[in-house]
């Protein structure tokens, strides 16, 4: 094995180059995992800790642009303003010590159906920003899932940062877990209301191969508010409207059967949790709207 | 290859060390110290809890050579390292414990001792950082540390009472 230090993003693109088998590491908490239990033996490992554009955050017109490898602590520190639904999702990540080194980098590199990262990029709408010797290019995080395990990058590309639409309205998530800490979900759900466009956005973890928008629900959801003039009235969800929103996203689940939980069992918990985060998100925006509207 | 870092305030250097070796590996069986225990390698149960400069991570997760150039402190070093923050000129009794290690003897917080690294290491940043938790902080601030002899009760005591010490003391 050969332990690749490049000590500049460029010097980063042009080793990766030379070796596309070369195995990225950032905080290690998934790497290191393999390599200590035998899963991986890379014949490279590319260190990204010595480059530190990647440590970086910085505003993009309309978007966070967050590097890579922003360990989870500093998100939840430094950006739960424009980013509260991936803070809250941070938050909810291994343990301290986990999160002072997991980036979201590596959540998308590992691209697990149950990184928490992803409901919350697939609700505020992101883009992965893969670059390679040859060029950079936009992915849209819907399209950067491409399996269980598998994502779009390129064997020369590594991940430079993620474009993250700063929240422009409510957002929450949700995560099914046996305790709060150390837990590996079961499912778990993201939901942002996007005022501006009168849109709703989700995300569902952990509830089919690959991490997915509830399209459906999400389509019900936003003409359900306009036909009410929910959200210029600001009134309730009615109950109904809440439910079948709920059905609709255990509607784009896909689960399977294992020893975190059943299908069933997920697709029931998916419905909950997006009934109840909906729930969440309206209130926050009621109040919102009613404190412009004394103000 | 080998991997030069400052361990405990001490340059060190660790020769013949494998690419895919991790610094909890270097630390224990290259560099005699063995202080940071090894329970589980897959960041469950931090009880090899070290500060990586400064911030608490699961030593069992960061690579060795991602530690070249970086500041290690283990729990052989917390009694200095705690000194040194406390503005404190060095110990002159080497079995001088940190205010956190002679909590959790005086609370009754070490059994087995296995856990007891991990969760010094963590619970001394606790208190660096926020020296009068409330008990949610100090939960958060634990949960990545398993203790499987103790039911936690004397380990939460522990940090009280450090905190309470370093009150009254300040
Ligand atoms: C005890 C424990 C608890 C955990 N709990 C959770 C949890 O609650 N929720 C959760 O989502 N995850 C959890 N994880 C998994 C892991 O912490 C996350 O997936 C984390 O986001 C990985 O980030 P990292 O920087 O450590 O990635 P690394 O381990 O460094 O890398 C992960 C993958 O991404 C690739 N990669 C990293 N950076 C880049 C880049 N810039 N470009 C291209 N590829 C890259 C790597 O090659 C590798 O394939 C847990 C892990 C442990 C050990
Ligand atoms: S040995 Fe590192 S967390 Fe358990
Ligand atoms: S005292 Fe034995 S594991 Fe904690």
């Amino acid at each position: 094995m050969d332990f690749l230090r490049p000590g500049s993003w460029e010097e980063a693109l042009a080793a990766k180059a030379e070796h596309p088998t070369a195995v990225p590491i950032a905080g290690g908490t998934d790497v290191m995992v393999e390599i200590n239990f035998d899963h991986r033996r890379p014949e490279y490992l590319l260190d990204l800790n010595r480059i530190g554009d990647l440590y970086e955050w910085g505003d993009d017109a309309g978007d966070v642009r967050l590097g890579a490898a922003v360990p989870y602590t500093r998100i939840i520190e430094e950006l739960g303003g424009p980013l509260p639904g991936l803070a809250l999702a941070s938050r909810t990540v291994g343990s301290p010590q986990i999160r002072n080194r997991g980036s979201v980098g590596g959540n998308l590199g590992a691209a697990s159906p149950a990184g928490d990262a992803h409901p919350a990029l697939l609700a505020a709408g992101a883009d992965v920003e893969a670059a390679s010797v040859r060029g950079t290019r936009l992915i849209p995080v819907e399209e950067f899932y491409t399996g269980v395990k598998r994502n779009a990058l390129a064997p020369d590309e590594l991940i430079r940062a993620v474009r993250i639409r700063k929240a422009d309205g409510p957002q929450q998530f949700s995560k099914v877990g046996t305790r709060n800490a150390m837990v590996i979900a079961v499912c778990a759900f993201g939901l942002a209301l996007h005022p501006e466009t009168r849109t709703v956005r989700t995300g569902i973890g952990s509830a089919a191969p690959t991490p997915v928008r509830a399209r459906a629900a999400e389509d019900f959801l936003a003409a359900a508010l306009a036909d009410e003039g929910l959200w210029e009235s600001g009134a309730p969800v009615p109950p109904a409207l809440a439910r079948q929103f709920g059905e609709l996203a255990a509607g784009a689940c896909n689960p399977i059967d294992d020893v975190r939980g059943s299908a069933r069992y997920r697709r029931h918990a998916v419905a909950v949790m997006a009934r109840r985060t909906l729930g969440w998100a309206w209130d926050a925006y009621r109040g919102r709207e009613r404190t412009a509207r004394c103000a | 290859m080998r991997v030069n870092f400052t361990v405990n305030g001490r340059p060190q250097q660790a020769d013949d060390v494998w690419e895919g070796e991790s610094l909890l590996y270097v630390l224990r069986e290259r560099l005699g110290l063995p202080g940071s225990k090894n329970a589980c390698e897959q960041g469950e149960c931090g009880s090899c809890t070290v500060r990586l400069d400064g911030v608490p991570v699961c030593a069992c997760l960061v690579a060795a050579g991602q530690a070249e150039g970086r500041e290690v402190v283990t729990v052989e070093g917390l009694a200095a390292y705690a000194r040194h923050r406390a503005g404190r000129p060095p110990r002159e009794d080497p079995a001088e414990l940190s205010p956190v290690q002679q909590a959790f003897i005086d609370a009754g917080a070490v059994q087995c001792g296995f856990c007891t690294p991990g969760l010094l290491v963590a619970a001394d940043d606790l208190l660096e950082h926020n020296p009068d938790p409330s008990d949610a902080d100090i939960r958060e601030a634990l949960s990545g540390n398993l203790c499987r002899c103790t039911g936690y009760e004397k380990i939460l005591d522990a940090v009280r009472l450090a905190a309470a010490r370093a009150g009254e003391a300040g």
